[in-house]
């Protein structure tokens, strides 16, 4: 009887392998979770964070054991995809969530939510990102967004006796949920249209039966671009990002800027160079209008901070409208150049937020720019990545973020979308006044302070008698190594160039 | 295909990495030791190149980024082995003054200062070799970056608003100048072809003229600012009267060339149609920078902004000769960029002299009568000064004249109203080395001989000077060949007009 009974039953085809590293993760949250049940100081400082870092490096594992060129068919039902561009996603977010881990290890928030709560969150959001990124029908997409915006809401808010931590979860709950809403009211509009959620079915629908100016569509399209615009902080839907920014946490703001980024435009490429392909003639000018406002926002936006992750969080703003101008192309080019963008900003930007960690905890100023006085003199080892990373993230050559930007151009020329490339450089102009700022900062102003006699202390802002006992040797190092690597991949960037060419092949279809 | 060129380019900075492992006080060893090397290298290269020859010589090509089509192409030719044998000479020059003065004896971090000053010699050095779009661009732009921190970090006083605004000023010409590159290397591609930058490659396909201007404005516009030219010249007072004065010597002699030889290495070659459609604007920038820079070192008190301005003025000459479009005329602004960089980087250290008997001030009201007690030093001084005003005899004389001849055979008118510049310049020179040298001593003035350092960096300069005065043929027939390659391909943009006269 039963035999009969599962006989008739078909159901659908699982390919576990090619789900191994969502299970590592998965199953990582949970074992995270239950293992912080344990009390005691070892468990909390050492095994939990190693138990996060171990589930993050089987992902990894995983990922490079799956590594297969080419357009391959999704798994699931069509649901999830996990080519090249769904696994090199994955190592960005695996990557930022690694080093946010080793950053966060002695940080304010882990001790206040609990580290295994703050841990498992963590690894919840990075679950969601990699359904985000890999989703290839609609209902996955909006099931990944969700996935990887509430755990982020809660970490947003982990410092639970600091108000701005609180009002920054709030802020990016609610803000968020509009986003998130208005993400699937036009993912219902885009069924509506087409009659299919997955993706490549909505291409076969654009190719024959859908009118390409089909009203219903465009608005569908405008308003799923809005949705994900709120959560790749493109202008006008960024206002959330600077204060969200400012009172999160910083290793969760670190995390965000560049995981949460990363995931955002790879869903975005994703839906728009495959399931609306064909519709770039329409929404090519739209979102390269986006892209040319996000520039000029975030740029001038960032002209006035003194906040340091308030300034990071306008350029990154900036940042989005640059790498959105390798998705109005639509082409295998500018797939290339975003995907070697995002790995160049992880780099710069945790060098960077590394850094705003590491004088955080230690100066009385916070992350205001008066922490930053004297820096190169009284410690070199943090003024050099952050000079690297503003260097970076300013385009100058001998970094990343110069091939990177290249790149973009490159593309964006290639895509007869020359006059955004030029906005691009006109962006970077304006960017130079504030970058520069930070590293005049710390090389060439000249500070006093009151030293107590006796000790030989070098003077920097913000100091304080307590300062020494604080010292950070491991934010110091993923400052260091981030740096390294943002140097390294500006003078031999060929291992991301082959990475980005093997993401390349993902969408067949593209030019 | 050969390795000299990249060993050239990155013993500065080998030095350099040398220099940060040893103890703080004796980094300058390595860096000295390194650019020493260099500069006996690009001797031995600059004799050994064969002068008559058409083509680049020492050619290094490797693929460096193939996915954008860079490669590392690296050449030496005519029109840029005097610069590269000139840059390696005048930063042993800069890095000697730099370690023996008193003045910067008690430098902070004197290790990260030679770093930062082997790095700019690297910059230089790949931007004048580069036979690539993308490296040069590359270079270009990471030339800015140590100089940044030279005058930021070691400068004179404002040093942090004036670094601010050069840096601002020159970037935003250097990153027009990538988007027009990149625009330049992805338009010429042939359709279904790789791309690449290679300035041999990107001489082939040459594009359209509409095309080609609007390339030609964001180039021109790095390599104004870069020079600098009126109206481009903002920056300039503050960034001179901030500089430390070994950096402002190098870098007012050679960085300042780099972007008018751009105009030679690749705005000519590969932009044709527009160099002949902008001729005319371009030669009138020129013509103003001559008399507004001579007109203003004229007014001038700071020995530093006199020299400065008249920098102004001489690369204005200098892009007159390459905007004439004419072999005599690149010829000349060839030579001219070479005299430039020996007496603009003499007339510094001289400054550094004068002001050292002065009582540390650089202005001409303090100084005076210092020809009293020192004339080995005045004299040494007005060969300086002759030079600048290029009296016949010196090797200025020849660069200014076939300049002028260039200019002449096409835009008659221009090239009178330039002529000009040639008399004003002596009435600045003049007043400079009477108000220092002669009239009643200063206040605070105390005369004596150069000694052995200063004598020891001025000395050699005059020496070339001299040298090339009396036998300015080493450079013309070098340059020469150069100078026609450069202008090969406006030749045949003007052609038809020509005939269409005729």
């Amino acid at each position: 009887m039963t035999d009969l009974l599962l006989a008739d039953i078909q159901g659908p085809e699982i390919d576990y392998a090619g789900l191994s590293p969502l299970f590592a993760l998965a199953g990582g949250t949970v074992i995270v979770l239950m293992a912080a049940l344990f009390r005691g100081p070892f468990v909390q400082r050492t095994l939990v964070p190693a138990l996060t870092l171990t589930s993050l490096g089987a992902a990894v594992g995983l990922t490079i054991w799956q590594w297969e060129t080419g357009d391959l068919e999704p798994i699931v039902e069509n649901a999830l995809a996990v080519d090249t561009l769904a696994l090199g996603a994955g190592l960005i977010f695996y990557a930022a969530a690694a080093l946010t881990v080793v950053i966060s290890l002695r940080d304010e928030a882990v001790r206040s939510a609990g580290a295994g709560e703050y841990f498992a969150l963590l690894l919840a959001s990075v679950t969601g990102m990699v359904v985000f990124a890999s989703a290839e029908n609609l209902i996955t997409l909006f099931v990944g967004i969700e996935l990887l915006s509430i755990p982020l809401y809660a970490l947003c808010a982990a410092e639970v006796r600091r108000a701005a931590s609180l009002e920054a979860g709030l802020k990016y709950l609610i803000i968020g949920s509009l986003g998130s809403a208005t993400l699937l009211y036009g993912l219902a509009m885009i069924y509506g249209a087409t009659g299919a959620t997955d993706y490549g079915a909505i291409a076969t629908a654009l190719d024959d039966t859908v009118g390409l100016d089909d009203p219903l569509l465009l608005i569908g399209i405008a308003l799923a671009a809005t949705g994900l615009a709120f959560k790749a902080s493109v202008a006008p839907f960024h206002q959330w990002s600077p204060d969200v920014y400012q009172g999160a946490p910083t290793p969760i703001t670190a995390f965000m800027a560049t995981a949460t980024k990363a995931a955002a435009f790879v869903a975005i490429l994703r839906l728009f160079d495959h399931a609306l392909g064909l519709e770039q003639l329409n929404w090519g000018p739209a979102l390269a209008a986006l892209a040319a406002v996000t520039i000029v926002i975030g740029n001038v936006g960032a002209l006035m901070q003194r906040s340091l992750k308030r300034l990071l969080a306008w350029s990154g703003v900036a940042q989005a409208g640059y790498l959105l101008a390798g998705v109005v192309v639509g082409t295998e080019l500018g797939l290339k150049a975003t995907y070697f963008y995002l790995a160049a900003y992880l780099f710069m930007n945790v060098a960077a937020f590394a850094v705003v960690v590491a004088r955080e905890r230690v100066s009385e100023t916070g992350d205001d720019l008066k922490s930053f006085e004297g820096l190169g003199q009284a410690s070199p080892l943090l003024a050099w990545p952050m000079t690297i990373a503003m260097l970076g993230l300013a385009g100058i050559p001998a970094t990343a973020g110069f091939i990177g930007k290249f790149y973009l151009i490159d593309a964006a020329v290639d895509g007869e979308y020359a006059w955004l490339g030029v906005l691009i450089v006109v962006g970077s102009m304006i960017s130079l006044a504030y970058y520069l700022r930070v590293v005049a900062t710390m090389w060439m102003g000249g500070i006093e302070v009151e030293l107590p006699s006796g000790r030989k202390v070098r003077p920097v802002g913000g100091w304080s008698p307590e300062a020494d006992a604080r010292a950070q040797p491991e934010v110091t190092g993923v400052a260091i190594l981030c740096a390294a690597a943002t140097i390294f991949f500006g003078i031999v960037p060929s291992p991301l160039f082959d990475l980005a060419r093997d993401v390349g092949t993902s969408l067949s279809h593209l030019l | 295909m050969t390795i000299h060129l990249s060993i050239v380019l990155f013993l500065p900075l080998a030095g350099a990495v040398v220099g940060a492992f040893l103890p703080a006080a004796r980094s300058h060893w390595g860096v000295l030791a390194g650019s020493v090397g260099t500069a006996l290298y690009a001797i031995v290269l600059a004799f050994d190149f064969d002068r008559g020859a058409d083509g680049l010589q020492y050619v290094t090509d490797d693929t460096w980024i193939s996915e954008l089509g860079i490669h590392w192409s690296l050449g030496v030719d005519g029109l840029n082995v005097w610069l590269i044998l000139l840059t390696a000479l005048l930063w042993v020059g800069a890095i000697v003054y730099g370690w023996r003065a008193e003045r910067f004896r008690t430098r902070q971090r004197p290790a990260l200062f030679w770093f930062h000053v082997a790095l700019a010699e690297t910059a230089v050095l790949g931007a004048f070799m580069a036979q690539d779009l993308a490296v040069f661009v590359f270079f270009f732009d990471l030339m800015l970056v140590p100089f940044f921190f030279l005058i930021g970090q070691w400068g004179e006083e404002n040093r942090v608003p004036a670094t601010i605004k050069m840096m601002i000023y020159t970037l935003v010409g250097s990153l027009l100048m990538l988007a027009g590159a990149v625009a330049l290397g992805v338009l010429s591609t042939p359709e279904g072809g790789h791309i690449s930058f290679a300035l041999a490659d990107l001489q082939q396909n040459t594009l359209g003229e509409g095309t080609q201007q609007w390339i030609f404005l964001l180039f021109a516009a790095a390599f104004l600012v870069k020079a600098p030219v009126f109206p481009l010249h903002g920056w300039m007072p503050d960034a001179y009267r901030a500089a430390p004065l070994p950096v402002l010597v190098v870098f007012s002699a050679i960085v300042s060339k780099v972007g008018v030889y751009g105009f030679l290495r690749i705005v000519l070659p590969i932009l044709p149609d527009a160099s002949v459609h902008f001729q005319d604007l371009m030669i009138a920038f020129a013509v103003v920078s001559i008399l507004y820079g001579s007109v203003i070192a004229f007014a001038q008190d700071d020995t530093r902004l006199v020299v400065g301005y008249s920098s102004i003025a001489q690369l204005g000459f200098i892009l007159l000769g390459i905007f004439s479009l004419d072999p005599k005329g690149s010829q000349g602004a060839v030579m001219q960029m070479v005299n430039h960089g020996l007496v603009a980087a003499g007339l510094f250290f001289a400054i550094a002299a004068l002001a050292r008997r002065s009582g540390g001030s650089e202005l001409l009201s303090r100084m005076g009568g210092i020809a009293f007690r020192a004339p080995a030093l005045a004299a040494l001084l007005l060969i300086l000064a002759f030079a600048t005003l290029a009296m016949p005899g010196t090797a200025n004389f020849v660069g200014e004249l076939l300049i002028l001849f260039g200019a002449f055979e096409d835009e008659f008118t221009w090239g009178l109203i330039a002529a000009i510049g040639v008399v004003l310049a002596s009435v600045y020179m003049i007043r400079f080395f009477i108000r220092a040298m002669h009239n009643e001593p200063g206040e605070g003035v105390q005369s004596r001989e150069a000694c052995a350092l200063e004598l020891g960096v001025i000395a050699p300069v005059v020496a070339v000077i001299v040298a090339l005065g009396v036998y300015p043929q080493v450079i013309l027939d070098g340059s020469e060949k150069g100078a026609e390659q450069a202008g090969a391909a406006v030749e045949q943009v003007q052609q038809p007009e020509v005939s269409a006269i005729r």
